[in-house]
């Protein structure tokens, strides 16, 4: 055992750093230190992934044989793996991001989410860095979901799907930012943080015409369905991946994840202030 | 160093429901001093220490530490101050070295002088072969030296310790306080812990603060606080069942007070407990009363928060309830 440098290192700042660059530096630190135990860990990517499989694997089938026939009616030009996969990847940014803010309940309940707040990273920082992360499975998921159908017979249409991934990306961000924000509200009974996830997310889903076309159910349910962003989402990845990008459809997307993404950030942000009580 | 002023601090629990966690504390803590702040479970300890390192805003009341306001000013405060809380600072999912050079660039290092420091603090604190270990695989003593070293990262000149040793078996508690006073020696630092393990505060600490239903009660060293609170208790039985020519003796002895005579048995405080007791036992021989046994019993902290408040700061303790005691009653054979 060595002894330990008497002075504190040099090079630490005692000086005040604020202003954008500081922000930046600290969202970089935040988001390293969540993108670790990925690296580290690889293979964790697929945990967040499997409810999406089970539906692509045990739905997607079932789909192919009641809609198939109607392919070029309902489902537009392109079959069935064309309509399906695009909805499957919004509903992997679903499941991963709405879940996420787990780990920050349970960075609440062992003391890292507190050894964080007496650090002078800024409080903003802590929930951008942690939400920004969120990009980096998602991507990883959504190439895997792709690649895996290609030899199904899902055609790629390479721009419209590089464009599709970035907006999976924004809405994401939005999610996210959206679950750390519950996880924060709920800190002190934590069993709330499922009841509200499970509780919105089914009805989110349905809404949003991911697993059967909305244009065959009743009224009220396509009007409910046009205040859902996500039914907006799973419109633009489908045009996208159908090699549509300038459409009107992929615009009201980006609308829609734009729109979650600031909402979810401000919310986010405003809870984390307040997440030392 | 801390120069805390009437702080309080309620938690609104419902419409109908405050409490008042702290209700009015004022503390003044030198630099270099080793301070203990004791005091039952719920005793406004913990609200107090996360008022002083930014995490709660007071209720009323100011507080300045390490020069800095710790309302105004609390991005300065927590560039300063180094913090161990009462859970693991750790995340589980993140690896030992990679938790300290992420707590390095935090506080502005680059990415060569956060791993130079990572290794020193990790070599400091028996920590190496751990270094790539992930967090949630480490046993409870090496999370807490985790939590030590990620506190002292940017070499604080105050850090602030919660419950440091709570759940560590004896012998985890002798070591991880070994690492804190020498770091503690190295750094010139100034530590403010809080615990409810009176031996801790009473071998530890070079000063007591007793805090109590959210107030200071006594603020003192210890030896001072044990002597002019509690005082040495001596207990003494005779053969035979009446101890009244005893209790007598005992009354006569240098700074006898609340002399108790019950059946064969006398108690009573005393100034100085080992010296009473010898010549007592003289001045027993001399009057012919036949002595059985004697003891002293030097008072612990306990004891002091026992004639400040009433009541037993050990009510509170038994999850945690500590078998090395330090402070049993010494027995002295007649």
């Amino acid at each position: 055992m060595s002894t330990v440098s008497v002075t504190a290192p040099s090079q630490i700042r005692t000086a005040g750093r604020t202003g954008p660059l500081g922000l930046f530096r600290d969202i970089g630190i935040v988001m390293t230190r969540e993108l670790r135990p990925l690296l580290h860990d690889p293979f964790s990517v697929i945990f967040g992934m499997v409810q999406p499989l089970v539906f692509l694997g045990l739905f997607g089938p079932l789909l192919v044989g009641s809609l198939g026939g109607q392919a070029g009616t309902a489902l537009g030009n392109g079959g069935v793996w064309q309509w399906f996969v695009p909805a499957i990847l919004v509903m992997t940014a679903l499941f991963g991001t709405s879940t996420t803010g787990a780990s920050l309940l349970f960075e609440f309940q062992t003391g890292a989410h507190e050894r964080m707040l007496v650090t002078p990273l800024s409080r903003p920082s802590l929930l951008i860095g942690r939400a920004l992360k969120e990009m980096v499975p998602l991507a990883g998921q959504a190439v895997i979901i792709v690649l895996v159908m290609i030899p199904f017979g899902f055609r790629l249409h390479l721009a419209g799907a590089l464009v599709g991934l970035a907006l999976l990306a924004v809405f994401g961000i939005g999610l996210g930012a959206l679950s750390y924000a519950l996880a924060i509200a709920v800190r002190k009974q934590d069993w709330m943080f499922w009841v509200v996830q499970q509780t919105l997310i089914f009805p989110l889903m349905l809404l949003s015409g991911m697993l059967l076309p909305l244009e065959t159910g009743p009224g009220w349910m396509r009007a409910a369905a046009q205040l859902n962003p996500l039914a907006y989402l799973v419109d633009a990845e489908r045009a996208l991946f159908a090699g549509r990008i300038g459409t009107a459809t992929v615009l009201w997307g980006w609308v829609a994840a734009l729109v979650t993404a600031a909402v979810g950030l401000a919310v986010g942000v405003r809870a984390m202030a307040r997440s030392a009580d | 160093m801390i120069d805390a002023r009437s702080l309080t601090r309620d938690f609104v629990v419902s419409r109908s429901q405050t409490v008042h966690a702290v209700r009015g504390i004022s503390l003044r803590i030198e630099p270099g001093e080793l301070v203990a702040v004791l005091g039952p479970n719920g005793a406004g300890k913990t609200t107090t220490m996360r008022m002083l390192t930014t995490l709660i805003a007071p209720t009323s009341g100011t507080a300045t530490v390490a020069g800095h306001d710790v309302v105004r000013q609390p991005a300065q405060v927590r560039r300063h101050i180094g913090y161990v809380g009462q859970g693991n600072g750790a995340g589980h999912t993140q690896r030992v070295r990679d938790e300290l050079n992420t707590q390095g660039s935090i506080y502005g290092l680059d990415r060569r002088a956060a791993r130079q420091r990572a290794a020193e603090l990790l070599d400091a604190l028996d920590l190496t072969e751990l270094a790539t270990r992930k967090v949630s695989a480490l046993s409870g003593g090496q999370r807490r030296r985790l939590d030590v070293a990620m506190g002292l990262v940017h070499g604080p000149s105050l850090l602030f310790l919660d419950e440091p040793s709570t759940g560590l078996d004896p012998q985890n508690r002798a070591n991880l306080w070994e690492h804190i006073l020498r770091m503690r020696a190295e750094h010139e630092m100034t530590v403010v812990l809080t615990t409810h393990y009176m031996d801790e505060a009473d071998s530890m600490a070079e000063r007591v603060v007793v805090v109590d239903h959210g107030e200071i009660i006594a603020d003192d060293s210890a030896a001072t606080l044990k002597a002019k609170l509690a005082g040495d208790r001596i207990v003494v039985t005779v053969a035979g069942d009446d101890a009244r020519p005893l209790a007598r003796l005992v009354d006569r002895l240098p700074g006898a007070r609340d002399v108790v005579c019950d059946g064969n048995r006398v108690q009573a405080h005393v100034g100085n407990g080992p010296a009473a007791l010898p010549e007592l036992l003289r001045a027993a021989v001399a009057a012919d009363v036949p002595v059985a046994t004697a003891q002293v019993h030097q008072p612990t902290l306990d004891d002091v928060f026992l004639a400040l408040t009433g009541r037993s700061l050990r009510e509170g303790e038994n999850e945690h309830g500590n078998p090395q005691d330090a402070k049993t009653p010494k027995d002295v054979p007649a």
